[in-house]
């Protein structure tokens, strides 16, 4: 197999707050009925992880799952785990109607870290992103500026961010444009 | 600025994050139906001032479709319901009867 590349090989942008692609990593859509007993049990058996509520995203020892719409879950995990993890969901979930695909190589993840991280994606993003509103375990669907993204904070106040690989370049361009240094606006911390 | 609750994903969205999807509960009428009926379900809508229902897609975010009332005059927003809804819940039209007694959009009162 040729070597996978990610979409900008890991660019970073240094502004009032940090804009980094974060390289490789392993996503898996899944498509089911999610109150099924199976995919419950497929997720506890490869991932270790519960399926999550409404707009939540969850940690499991093999990766993370979050919820993307009342059908559709995205499983995310290392990038050389992702193709074997496909198969082991797929033959746990047995004969339940549902959809497994590896699509690692069709997304990029960005990280923005530091003070300002949260007026970064506020700028963009039309999303109430204030401390009160916007906590970490949620995962959101959005927009940034002119494209489908979704968007969750870590624990320690990174967001980290996945959009189609085809836009990587334009997201990070904004995200960049977005952290510029005199964009602040010093409401969100 | 619209701002609606997406029925499945619990997200109130603005009006950019959605996509509006013409008219709601329209019937299909196709192969086997009259020239009238099919010329109807194919071309005629409704435009009022006032009280109507839409389909809206969740199109940046959960991608699902639903169902909207509003009143295009005010913009106020009366509810939102799931897609797979064949006509407006009780609780909508109490809310809209509250505002415009004696309403009425095609076939609902
Ligand atoms: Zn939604």
């Amino acid at each position: 197999m040729s070597e996978a590349v990610s979409a900008l090989q890991g660019a970073v942008s240094e502004g009032f707050a940090r804009v980094k692609e974060t390289g490789l990593r392993g996503m898996i859509t899944l498509r089911c009925d999610l109150a099924s007993g199976a995919l419950a049990k497929a997720l506890k058996a490869v991932l270790g992880a519960k399926v999550p509520g409404q707009r939540r995203i969850v940690d499991g020892a093999g990766g993370r799952v979050a919820w993307m719409s009342p059908d559709e879950l995205l499983i995310l995990c290392a990038h050389d785990r992702a193709q074997a993890m496909v198969g082991e969901l797929a033959a746990a979930l047995g004969r339940e109607h549902a959809l497994v695909v590896n699509v690692s190589d069709a997304r990029a993840v960005f990280a923005v870290s530091g003070t300002g991280a949260r007026e970064v994606l506020a700028k963009l993003a039309p999303v109430d992103l204030s401390d009160e509103a916007f906590q970490p375990g949620e995962i959101r669907r959005t927009r940034l500026a002119q494209v489908p993204a979704a968007f969750w904070i870590n624990q320690d106040g990174r967001f980290e961010i996945v959009c189609f690989r085809s836009v990587a370049q334009y997201v990070f361009d904004i995200l960049k444009v977005s952290a510029e240094p005199g964009g602040e606006i010093g409401v969100l911390t | 600025m619209l701002i609606l609750e997406c029925p499945y994903c619990g997200v109130t969205a603005e009006e950019t994050e959605l996509h509006a999807e013409g008219e709601a509960h329209l019937k299909r009428f196709g192969p086997g139906s009259d020239d009238a009926a099919f010329e109807g379900y194919l071309f005629m809508r409704e435009n009022p001032k006032g009280v109507h229902f839409e389909r809206w897609r969740h199109s940046n975010g959960c991608g699902k479709f639903f169902h909207a009332a509003r009143c295009t005059m005010t913009l106020q927003v009366f509810g939102t319901y799931p897609a797979q809804t064949l006509e407006p819940p009780q609780d909508i039209r109490d809310r809209i009867s509250a505002v415009y007694p004696g309403w009425r959009w095609r076939d609902f009162a």
